[in-house]
């Protein structure tokens, strides 16, 4: 079991980060792709109480794979934790994160994906509404957008995929959560890759930074 | 010989059959036109090329797709292949009268711009004989009830990727009950986020898993028809 705080710094897409302070009551189980902001929010709060473990963010792209995964997690941790929450949205999973949540009775966020709770639900309807043609970067993935995005779905292996795969998008919106400018340059060379028009948005932790305060209570 | 050498029209038909298999599996477009056109210069009905060259091949690369041998990437670089083959074949299968199984309209919901698995499902559709209207992304009831009064489909297809698209479909069912129309069609829906329950809950008749699911159960649907 890992439990070390450099391993939250820059979570690679496969990695499972977890902290477990002896004192910790209360357990967040988080996607990979958010553990460092989940830690970052802890440390800032002195949330002490909380401890954190994740599933790898690679999930992000087998979102199905992601209910199963997480209740896996929650039965291992159960036992020694007053309480559980989940730092997913639905993701994909086409509500079946909520059902297993619902089952297992832990508290989940709200909204359709992290953008949404990065971004708050409202605002991000009205991104979408905005031009429907949007792919949405966070800071994790403008991190690790060659990784997730270019080997994932195949585009650095056949190129002329993108027009398959993103020719209905037309703009890039990069949600950034600590404004860092190295991940800013990163964000904008994944619009050039992508062919997309690029926009930035600064959201910080979004609702993401509530669910925890609530989780902490 | 390398494989870079190899001429095809060296190959006798069986060979050649084969060796398309392995360039859809590859997702070898150019080499899938070559074959295609030196099929049909040996006389090979349009509908014998589809179906034992380009849909057999696409069969294989579905299978491996869900053994989880092949990716997303791969399938989409066969259909792409595939896809090349048909551009040749289309014209030819509709002048020469090809068996039809039936008539699907298909598009992704309003507000939902992902059409890759829609497209492989009409790709598929086409390939397994149906005429297959494919009216885009981000459609609307009003277009969906367009196309089924113009086109007169036995199926309707529906997709959506976004869980927060995927409700839009039910929309669409309750629209065509409220019309009385929904009893005329057989509607499959699919997309990543989509299982059986969600299905059941908005009244399609079926969740389709991938691509070959579909072309599968719409042909139990158009058997059926045909029983009825």
């Amino acid at each position: 079991m890992s439990n070390n705080e450099d391993e939250f710094d820059d979570p690679g897409t496969n990695a499972s980060p977890e902290l477990f302070p002896i004192e910790a009551k209360i357990l967040i189980i988080a996607c990979g792709a958010l553990a460092r902001e989940v830690l970052d929010i802890i440390k800032i709060n002195n949330f002490n109480h909380l401890a954190i473990t994740c599933l790898p963010a690679i999930l992000h792209n087998r979102p199905d794979e992601i209910p199963e995964r997480l209740r896996e997690k929650i039965k291992k941790h159960k036992a020694n934790y007053h309480n559980i929450y989940i730092a997913y949205a639905d993701c994909g999973a086409g509500g079946r994160i909520e059902k297993v949540c619902a089952e297992e009775g832990v508290t989940m966020m709200a909204g359709p994906h992290c953008y949404a709770f990065y971004a708050g639900q409202d605002e991000f309807t009205k991104l979408a509404e905005e031009e429907l043609g949007s792919f949405y970067l966070t800071d994790y993935l403008a991190r690790h957008f060659d990784t997730l995005i270019m080997e994932g779905f195949g585009l650095n292996k056949y190129p002329e995929m993108r027009d398959m795969m993103f020719g209905n998008y037309t703009r890039l919106v990069y949600m950034t959560q600590a404004d860092d400018p190295n991940l800013e340059i990163k964000a904008k060379a994944a619009a050039k890759k992508l062919k997309l028009n690029y926009t930035k948005i600064k959201t910080g932790y979004g609702e993401l930074a509530s669910f925890i305060k609530d989780a902490a209570k | 010989m390398s494989e870079e050498d190899l001429d095809l029209r060296s190959l006798d038909d069986q060979e050649l059959m084969e060796q398309m298999w392995d360039d859809l599996y590859d997702g070898l477009a150019d080499e899938i036109t070559e074959a295609t056109n030196i099929l049909l210069e040996r006389g090979w009905a349009p509908y014998k090329v589809l179906t034992e060259a380009l849909v057999e091949g696409m069969r294989i690369v579905g299978v491996d797709f869900r053994d989880g041998v092949l990716f997303v990437p791969e399938v989409l670089m066969a259909a792409n292949a595939m896809k090349a083959g048909m551009f040749i074949l289309r014209p030819l299968l509709a002048a020469s009268g090809a068996p039809q199984q039936g008539t699907m309209v298909i598009g992704t919901v309003k507000g939902d711009i992902h059409d890759i698995g829609k497209n492989l499902v009409a790709m598929m559709m086409e390939g397994a004989g149906f005429e297959v209207i494919n009216l885009g992304i981000n459609i609307s009831v009003e277009e969906y009830l367009a196309a089924l009064e113009e086109h007169k489909p036995q199926i309707l297809g529906m997709s959506a990727l976004l869980t927060t698209t995927m409700p839009y479909m039910k929309v669409v069912i309750d629209t065509l009950k409220e019309q009385g129309m929904r009893d005329d069609y057989t509607v499959l829906v699919g997309g990543a986020p989509l299982n059986e329950e969600f299905s059941d809950a908005i009244g399609a008749d079926s969740y389709c898993r991938d691509a070959a699911v579909a072309v599968e159960i719409a042909k139990e649907y158009m058997l059926k028809k045909h029983n009825q």
